[in-house]
């Protein structure tokens, strides 16, 4: 690549005019909010803004000190880590079972991506009627045949399934087209071989695809993650609100309940200077190990 | 070691008859080709052989067994693909050791094993490389070391020299001899080149559209071609078929458009009959007008050093039938125009037009 010969034409101010309204965009709504939060995670001031006193990284320290805070870290890991992982697994599963279809693919294909045109909240206020205490039909299912009584109102550990089930159900959809489409691009002598060299279908599964499909799994890791990090917000509002308690109150989640309804700015900036560190750190990872791709 | 038998067997996509009745008896240690056109089911066939098709009816047996309802890991065959088909992600060593693996082999033994094949064919400096720092020769040393190491009964190739540039095919091509002389494996080859076919064959089945053309040994095939098909597909440029009508005292065929060509043998058995001579290009030469069979006007030279390609027309108009000629380089340059030409008998063939089948004479 590095010797790669390049074209070059004389510019004019044809290619700032194209550009510019994207730069525009950028600057307006994603550096200036941005250097806002930065700036504003430095300061404290009083619901009004009437007082407004420059304190350093006080905000940060106290951040670091809160229980709370700490908490609302664990919670956004196990909720992130346990529905990445079931939402790619659940899929790799629907999508091994699709490419190993001869017929019917594309009715199952076209079912099983119908989830992510669902609107995240909607999803979640989906699923939080079927686990209703009082209606649900699974909360009734359970209670019949299993014996369990679910209330995701009084329970964390149910609250915190029904926000993983609910946000990580139409990223079943996602993980599911991307890799049934890494499946369908290994070539299929490569599966031939494998069967003629001696393997059955689970063998080829695991020595010949899932090798194959790598780059792709690790596309939709960080994908999920960056989605169950910061994408959640809605499905957590629509459902549990953060309760009971603490136990659902993820990272995004506190940022809005501090910063809106605790009135604290400076501390909920600060929260927003942490998230956005994180991102930049997966956004990094994302294009240092992206790139790498299976050559046939 | 084991014979395949191929009895019969048919095979259709829904409406779509690929494979219309094929019938060979593949013996012990042979080394058969099957040749034929593109989409003429070759490549099909060879896979049912394989057990990645399912056979529509009809039997195929390995060692004497029918192998219709086995897995392809259970039928002791190995097969080379025309892409190489090697694991991208497996270096070289584990390319060939993945089916030893499967098979539960000992550690030791397979690397005795791995290392033996690389030792004949050349590949021990690349065993820890990976599939993709190697060169399509070297890959498809390793797709042909992937089938050896396994020792099977059969091996399957499916066009492997397709993928390779031409003098590299050739030099490939010597080592599959090479090696099938040192293995003696039974061995069934895909391809629709026909100087590979003509080269690497002991027999050769010679397929179109789903049909057997002809079976034999390549010499047989390109001397005595059973159909005007086997006669198109197999030498280069084809051989000439003339079509016209026996005269009634055998010694001489008249086409429609009144030329006449004579023929080096009486056949008075076929006095009367139409019918299709056919004669090939290599075999016809140059010759006094006196002793001539046939004049064709020469219209195009192609000289290619060491003889020449000459085509033209039997028949005063460019209506006639289009002839091929290759004759040596020297003897073409005072001949323009009308060029008589001459043959020995034992190159005459003689075709049925209807059905396109050899009439023996």
């Amino acid at each position: 690549m590095a010797a790669e010969k390049r074209a070059y034409f004389p510019v004019g101010w044809l290619p700032y005019a194209l550009v510019a309204p994207q730069l525009a965009i950028t600057l307006v709504f994603f550096m200036w909010p941005a250097s806002q939060a930065i700036w504003q995670s430095l300061l404290i001031q009083d619901a009004f803004g009437l007082n407004v006193e420059f304190v350093g990284l006080l905000n940060f320290r106290e951040l670091f000190a809160d229980p709370y805070y700490i908490n609302s870290f664990k919670v956004t890991a196990i909720f992130s880590v346990t529905m990445t992982v079931a939402a790619l697994g659940v899929a790799l599963v629907l999508a091994a079972c699709c490419d190993y279809l001869i017929r019917g693919v594309q009715v199952y294909q076209t079912l099983l991506i119908w989830p992510y045109a669902v609107a995240p909240v909607v999803a979640a206020v989906l699923w939080s009627f079927i686990f209703n205490p009082t209606l649900g039909i699974l909360t009734y299912a359970l209670h019949t045949w299993f014996g369990v009584t679910w209330n995701h109102m009084l329970n964390g550990n149910q609250a915190l399934t029904l926000i993983i089930i609910a946000a990580g159900w139409k990223q079943i959809s996602y993980n599911f087209l991307f890799f049934l489409a890494g499946m369908q691009a290994i070539p299929k002598s490569l599966i031939e071989a494998a069967a003629i060299d001696g393997a059955g279908p689970f063998r080829r599964f695991m020595t010949v695809v899932l090798p194959l499909i790598s780059p792709t799994t690790f596309f939709l890791l960080v994908v999920n993650i960056v989605y169950a990090f910061f994408d959640t917000f809605g499905v957590i509002d629509a459902t549990t609100q953060g309760g009971p308690g603490q136990a659902t109150q993820v990272l995004v989640y506190k940022v809005f309940k501090d910063g809106f309804m605790g009135g604290d700015l400076g501390g909920s900036a600060a929260q927003s200077v942490v998230l956005m560190v994180i991102v930049m750190g997966l956004t990094v990872v994302q294009f240092r190990y992206i790139e790498r791709k299976v050559k046939y | 070691m084991s014979e395949v038998s191929i009895r019969n067997v048919f095979k259709s996509f829904g409406a779509v008859k690929v494979i219309q009745g094929i019938s060979m008896d593949v013996a012990n240690g042979e080394f058969v080709v099957l040749v034929g056109p593109s989409g003429c089911g070759k490549s099909t066939l060879l896979r049912m052989v394989a057990g990645l098709e399912s056979i529509t009816s009809g039997e195929i047996a390995i060692g004497g067994r029918v192998v219709n309802n086995v897995e392809p890991k259970d039928r002791d065959i190995a097969m080379v693909f025309q892409n190489y088909a090697l694991y991208p992600h497996k270096s070289v060593y584990e390319n060939m050791a993945y089916g030893l693996r499967i098979r539960g082999l000992p550690k030791a033994e397979i690397e005795t094993l791995v290392q033996r094949a690389a030792a004949t064919l050349e590949l021990t400096e690349l065993l820890k490389r990976s599939p993709r720092e190697l060169s399509g020769g070297q890959r498809q040393r390793v797709a042909m070391g992937r089938a050896i190491v396994r020792q099977p009964a059969v091996f399957l190739f499916d066009e492997p020299l397709s993928n390779l540039d031409a003098k590299l095919r050739v030099q490939m091509r010597a080592e599959l001899q090479a090696l099938h002389r040192r293995l003696e494996t039974t061995t069934l080859y895909v391809t629709h080149d026909q100087v590979e076919a003509m080269t690497l064959a002991e027999r050769m089945l010679v397929m179109n559209q789903g049909r057997t053309e002809q079976i034999g040994a390549p010499l047989e095939v390109y001397t005595r071609p059973a159909t005007t098909f086997v006669a198109g597909f197999i030498g280069s440029p084809p051989m000439n078929l003339i079509p016209g009508r026996i005269d009634a005292g055998g010694g001489a065929l008249v086409t429609a458009g009144g030329e006449t060509v004579r023929l080096p043998l009486a056949v008075p058995a076929l006095g009367g009959r139409e019918v299709l001579l056919g004669v090939r290009p290599e075999h016809l030469e140059t010759c006094d007008p006196a002793a001539a069979l046939l004049t064709p006007d020469i219209n195009f030279v192609e000289l290619l050093g060491s003889d020449s390609l000459v085509y033209g027309y039997l028949g005063a108009d460019k209506r006639g039938v289009r002839l091929a000629a290759r004759l040596h380089a020297t003897s073409t340059r005072a001949h323009d125009g009308a060029l008589p030409l001459r043959f020995e008998p034992e190159n005459l063939h003689v075709f049925d037009p209807a059905t396109g089948r050899r009439i023996e004479v």
